[in-house]
């Protein structure tokens, strides 16, 4: 029998605690939809994917009416682009993500993600095509959300990719810059990117996923940090087992959505990415938890210690709680999405350096900082670069979403809406690198990369 | 009709304590032959806390529009009211 205060703590979750299925994403093969005739790989694409993932968003708001369990997001991953449109006779891969959006905005999702490719370890002429088109795609596209793999543990680092990308991301903010450059908010660039992530902008269904599945994203900083709470003061070894027990509970939530999802839909339940991820919402942040250990302010000295032990507990409470766990699985730090986040960033209390370092801990990277408008491309590739190394030489998924925003110099705010929230431009440090980046060819792989 | 978990929800009323709230919850319960399985009722932290186990295996109405009009009586008594499957609590806190 379920105790009173069992019960109690698992209303107060959901009414106090904003605990939330943060995302149910379908993932769709679409290998089948080639098609040397670009307007009919378009129309495949379209009629699959609106098949396939018809009833998602009522299923996903049934279960959340039936359960009294708030799912924030009904999202759809495809295989990347690339991969699909190499065997389309264009040049210009717009169509494309025109096609998935419009398949998108059928099925009333919010967003899609796939619009990628992978070239961790070079680029084929579809993935050139792709990249080329990105800028386009994102400025004529409202939910289609664009990921690049330009790294792997495996493979070492594309830096001809990375050069290339400082420019792309360069582009997509100009072409966007009316809407304070938004289409860099749906681009992201990784190192070791994972397959069956449910999360956006780097949601894709990689080459060796099924026919399609479900991928589910919890999330439930709010909880943490109220169990947080009621152990202040008391030694570390308390706060990971607290941390632990908060994540278990979430986690079982999410993988009940999932297999409900998955059963109602007749979908395979593919994996559980038990990620912390925060929102703008007060309450709701990763920020506060890290602060919740002892800091004055996320970015403090320490923080970097707090977040390492955050993601890790965060992982073996969750692992237990799910049977297939995958996708990104840690805690994420954006800043725009992240109230505590944007209110140390706008204070100076936290420097993209820092940001970095904390990046080497935590599941994603630089996620969600706006940056002046007129850094070069070369910088840009820089960071890339920098955070790509990070991923590739810690055997971790690393990921860089920068935000340049034309017109704006550091500290002007800009507001991006909902979910992804506003942010600080943050001071970028101006010393070149390109040399370097010009260079170009390719970082080998570790040492470590060799285990067989 | 089998009792499992999918009908079976848990319902937590929390507020001010006032006069009259089972019976008003007790009667709307009746009225759709929504059968009370279990009934604690606690004072917390100064707060009235009632938690009943209702069994919806013959109920007019589903958990949905339930959820609904007590959240409705909840919201005019200053009392806050949800209904969710014990199918919930039972995964969250037993392994």
């Amino acid at each position: 029998m379920i105790t009173d205060l069992e019960v109690l703590e698992t209303i107060r979750m959901f009414q106090e605690q904003h605990l939330d299925v943060r995302t149910i994403t379908m993932g769709i093969n679409l290998m089948d939809c080639a098609d040397e005739n670009p307007e009919r790989a378009c129309t495949k694409i379209y009629d699959k994917i609106t098949r396939y993932a018809e009833n998602l968003v009522s299923v996903g708001e049934q279960i959340s009416k039936d359960y009294q369990v708030p799912i924030i997001n009904k999202r759809i991953s495809v295989t990347p682009i690339s991969i699909i449109a190499a065997a389309s006779k264009v040049d210009n891969y717009v169509c494309f993500a025109k096609a998935m959006d419009a398949a998108a905005k059928a099925c009333g999702v919010n967003f899609i993600g796939g619009f990628s490719a992978l070239v961790n370890k070079g680029c084929t002429h579809s993935d050139e095509k792709l990249m080329a088109s990105i800028p386009e795609s994102l400025a004529q596209t409202d939910f289609v959300c664009s990921s690049l793999n330009l790294a792997s543990s495996r493979t070492g680092i594309n830096m001809d990719a990375v050069r290339s990308m400082g420019r792309i991301i360069l582009e997509t903010a100009e072409l966007t810059k009316d809407r304070d450059a938004i289409g860099c908010a749906k681009l992201v660039v990784f190192a070791n990117a994972p397959e069956d992530n449910p999360f956006m902008a780097g949601s894709f269904l990689g080459p060796g996923e099924p026919e399609c599945e479900i991928n589910v994203g919890i999330s439930g900083p709010g909880v943490i940090k109220s169990a947080l709470e009621t152990v202040r003061g008391q030694d570390l070894g308390v706060v990971a087992e607290t941390i632990k027990k908060s994540a278990f509970k979430i986690t079982r939530v999410g993988e009940l959505v999932a297999r409900e999802a998955s059963r109602r839909l007749n979908v395979p339940f593919g994996i559980i990415d038990l990620s912390l991820a925060p929102t703008p919402a007060i309450g709701d942040s990763i920020a506060r938890i890290l602060e919740e250990f002892g800091l004055e302010d996320c970015g403090a000295w320490g923080t970097t210690a707090a977040l390492a032990m955050l993601n890790d507990a965060v992982k073996k409470g969750g692992t237990m709680a799910s049977s297939f766990v995958g996708g990104l699985s840690g805690a994420f730090i954006p800043v725009s999405e992240d109230e505590g986040m944007i209110d140390v960033a706008k204070r100076g209390a936290i420097n993209l350096e820092k940001l970095e370092a904390m990046t080497c801990v935590c599941s994603v990277g630089l996620d969600m900082v706006a940056i002046p408008g007129d850094t070069p491309a070369e910088i840009i590739s820089g960071i890339i670069a920098d955070e790509m190394a990070i991923g590739t030489f810690n055997n971790k998924t690393t990921a860089v979403r920068v935000i340049p925003v034309p017109g704006k110099g550091v500290g002007d705010m800009v507001h991006f809406g909902g979910l992804l929230g506003s942010a600080p431009i943050m001071h970028v440090n101006p010393s070149s690198c390109k040399a370097f980046i010009d260079r170009g060819g390719r970082i080998p792989a570790p040492i470590h990369s060799m285990k067989n | 009709m089998s009792t499992n978990d999918k009908n079976i929800a848990v319902m937590t009323v929390v507020g001010s304590d006032a006069v009259g709230i089972i019976a008003k919850i007790s009667t709307i319960l009746a009225d759709n032959d929504i059968n009370i399985k279990d009934i604690t009722q606690t004072i917390l932290d100064d707060i009235f806390t009632m938690i009943m186990i209702i069994d919806l295996s013959s109920s007019k109405i589903n958990i949905e529009d339930l959820s609904k009009l007590l959240t409705e009586v909840g919201e005019s008594r200053n009392l806050s009211i949800r209904v969710q499957l014990k199918e919930l609590f039972n995964i969250m806190h037993r392994i």
